[in-house]
């Protein structure tokens, strides 16, 4: 070919030449490496744990069926079920929704649009920071504390109940909420907030219109995260009573069934972990599973509604 | 410093700016904005210093002048935008129909529905773009028929015929300059007094800028316009008044954005009295 030479010298090989560069970038390559392999552990951790806990809870579950689903405790191993553990559990996130929920969302709407950036929100929201970071057994203290040992509240929640249960749980989740919210209403773009406002909107019909539409499936992914949490918690539940081994609560109504002893799935799984375990082994896998399900199925409704939400117009 | 420059700049002929001839000025317009020593501060930090000029009804101001010079300050202290920012304070008045616009019985909610704005960066709300010119009458109550006034909004800002077929569509969708278009068709709906500009055309090409300058021209028989811009050519071709401003910057360093001069567009872009003027129209300086 008509290579270009200039003083003799072939300006395509000396192009070539410098084009190929590096062809042995053994650091980077080496790097790529490290990362996949960070991800496989952390990939097979999950399977193993998931493969573990399916053979040893999988025949259970497939031998007694919904039999084991709708029993309640029992001191015998073939009669033994998680019924009043679901309950329990569903309950505790019933109370996380209207509590937590209306709570954490408003008071992160109230920081992010609302309070002036002084150093007395900053510290506010550095505390909001310090307690979603605060180990879930202290809230256990909390919670006795405030609903169980503090009688003219006790006298409400009825001392160790789901009642109790469920505020304490929507206390430890509660910092996470406000956090989870915050982030997805700082996510929305400053433009649209004066848009609103350059066409004489106040501050509300901003909020109300396009801050929070905008905002709407960040929050989504947070409460759904908080749902999961609130689910899988067991160790203040310990600490605040939920009932291991046996429980009966007879043939109390609605209310008083909120006010008397309960307990939850997370705490059934510890429970017949702890109880012999060469019986109760296998319960303890098979209510793990169940867990496991019921925490796919939130997930899964909640990825499904925030995709619908976040139609972006 | 202004003996500095007028020293070092020959005088320069201007015809090279093409200079729109519309009508000839009145100075018997009513003034809408009387804008009396108006100083912007950030915290400590002085923005603007001591502006005055008034703005006249059905005419197009422009406010020209160097990056940081405070023209975008001063023409978000017209609707109290500024008050979203919590540093912000201002010095002096602004009189609006006479009335002191930073009063503390003046609710900035009612400013802003009688002086909208477009902003720099096309910011449709990101919904469809019927309910991007609808939002702003229904939150002020309009009764009427709603269908006729989105309609009548798009066709002023000139949009209709682009999206009359699709107007549940979103806002995000159009181009650039339809986006534009569309947040002038939305600043129309709530019927305001002015409309203030912040760089409109910043963001868009050529052709685009062009059809929202003819707009401008179209828009300024029924509203009051105030414009920033960095374009010089585009206030010549625009506007009625030009205001120029400049960058003071003191010993110590601090910026402060001060108005040079302030006249008749065509005499500020071939006859303007300050030598300041006269280097930045000519392009030997900013």
């Amino acid at each position: 070919m008509n290579a270009t030479r200039l003083g003799g010298v072939d300006t395509a090989a000396v192009v070539r030449s410098t084009l190929r560069g590096r062809s042995h970038d053994v650091g980077g390559r080496a790097f790529e490496g490290l990362l996949l392999l960070a991800l496989l552990v952390a990939m097979a951790v999950l399977v193993v744990l998931l493969v573990d806990i399916t053979r040893q809870g999988a025949p259970l579950l497939l031998e007694r069926g919904t039999d084991f689903l709708t029993s309640k405790t029992s001191s015998l191993p073939q009669r033994a079920g998680i019924a009043q553990g679901i309950r329990g559990s569903v309950t505790i996130v019933a109370f996380v929704i209207l509590i937590a929920f209306p709570i954490g969302i408003g008071a992160a709407i109230y920081l992010e649009e609302y309070a002036r950036d002084t150093w007395f929100t900053r510290v506010i929201n550095a505390n909001i920071r310090n307690l979603a970071g605060i180990p879930s057994i202290v809230y256990g203290l909390l919670g006795i504390a405030l609903f169980v040992k503090f009688a003219p509240v006790a006298g409400f929640t009825g001392g160790r109940s789901v009642v109790t249960a469920g505020l304490t749980i929507s206390l430890l989740v509660l910092p996470i909420v406000v956090i989870t919210s915050a982030e997805a209403l700082r996510a929305v773009p400053s433009s649209i907030r004066e848009a609103g406002f350059g066409v004489g909107a106040t501050r509300w019909e901003v909020i109300r219109s396009h801050v929070f539409p905008y905002a709407a499936p960040g929050i989504l992914t947070g409460t759904v995260l908080t749902v999961a949490r609130a689910f899988g918690e067991a160790a203040p539940l310990v600490m605040i009573g939920a009932a291991t081994g046996f429980l009966s609560t007879g043939s109390a109504g609605f209310v008083e069934q909120l006010r008397g002893p309960y307990t939850a799935l997370p705490v059934q799984v510890f429970d017949f972990s702890t109880a012999n375990l060469r019986a109760f082994g296998q319960h303890s896998a098979a209510a793990s599973l169940v867990l496991l399900a019921i925490l796919l199925l939130v997930n899964g409704a909640a990825i499904f509604l925030r995709n619908r939400y976040e139609r972006k117009w | 410093m202004e003996s500095e420059l007028s020293q070092t700049i020959e005088p320069v002929s201007v015809t090279h700016i093409e200079v729109a001839h519309h009508e000839p000025v009145s100075t018997g317009r009513p003034v809408i904005f009387d804008v009396q020593e108006l100083s912007v501060y950030y915290d400590d930090f002085r923005a603007v210093r001591d502006v005055t000029l008034a703005v006249r009804q059905n005419e197009i101001t422009a406010l020209i002048g160097p990056s940081g010079c405070g023209k975008t300050t001063m023409l978000r202290c017209f609707n109290r935008m500024n008050d979203l920012i919590d540093t912000a304070r201002v010095e002096g008045r602004i009189l609006y129909h006479g009335v002191d616009l930073y009063d503390h019985q003046v609710d900035p909610v009612e400013v802003r529905r009688r002086i909208g704005m477009v902003f720099q960066k096309p910011n449709p709300f990101p919904k469809s773009i019927y309910d991007n010119v609808s939002f702003g009458p229904r939150i002020a109550g309009f009764k009427g028929n709603m269908d006729d006034l989105v309609e009548q909004s798009l066709r002023k800002a000139a949009l209709w015929d682009e999206v009359k077929s699709k107007l549940k569509e979103s806002g995000m969708a159009l181009s650039g300059g339809q986006q534009q278009r569309l947040c002038i068709a939305r600043a129309i709906a709530v019927s305001p007094d002015v409309i203030l500009m912040d760089e409109p055309c910043s963001s868009l090409d050529p052709i685009a800028t062009l059809r929202i300058e003819e707009l401008m021209r179209e828009l300024v028989s029924e509203y009051t316009i105030v414009i920033v811009t960095h374009n010089m050519q585009q206030a010549a071709r625009v506007s009625d008044r030009t205001a120029f401003f400049t960058v003071d910057v003191r010993e110590d360093g601090q910026r402060t954005g001060t108005l040079v001069e302030f006249d008749a567009t065509e005499r500020m872009f071939t006859n303007p009295s300050d030598g300041r003027t006269e280097a930045y129209v000519t392009g030997r300086f900013g």
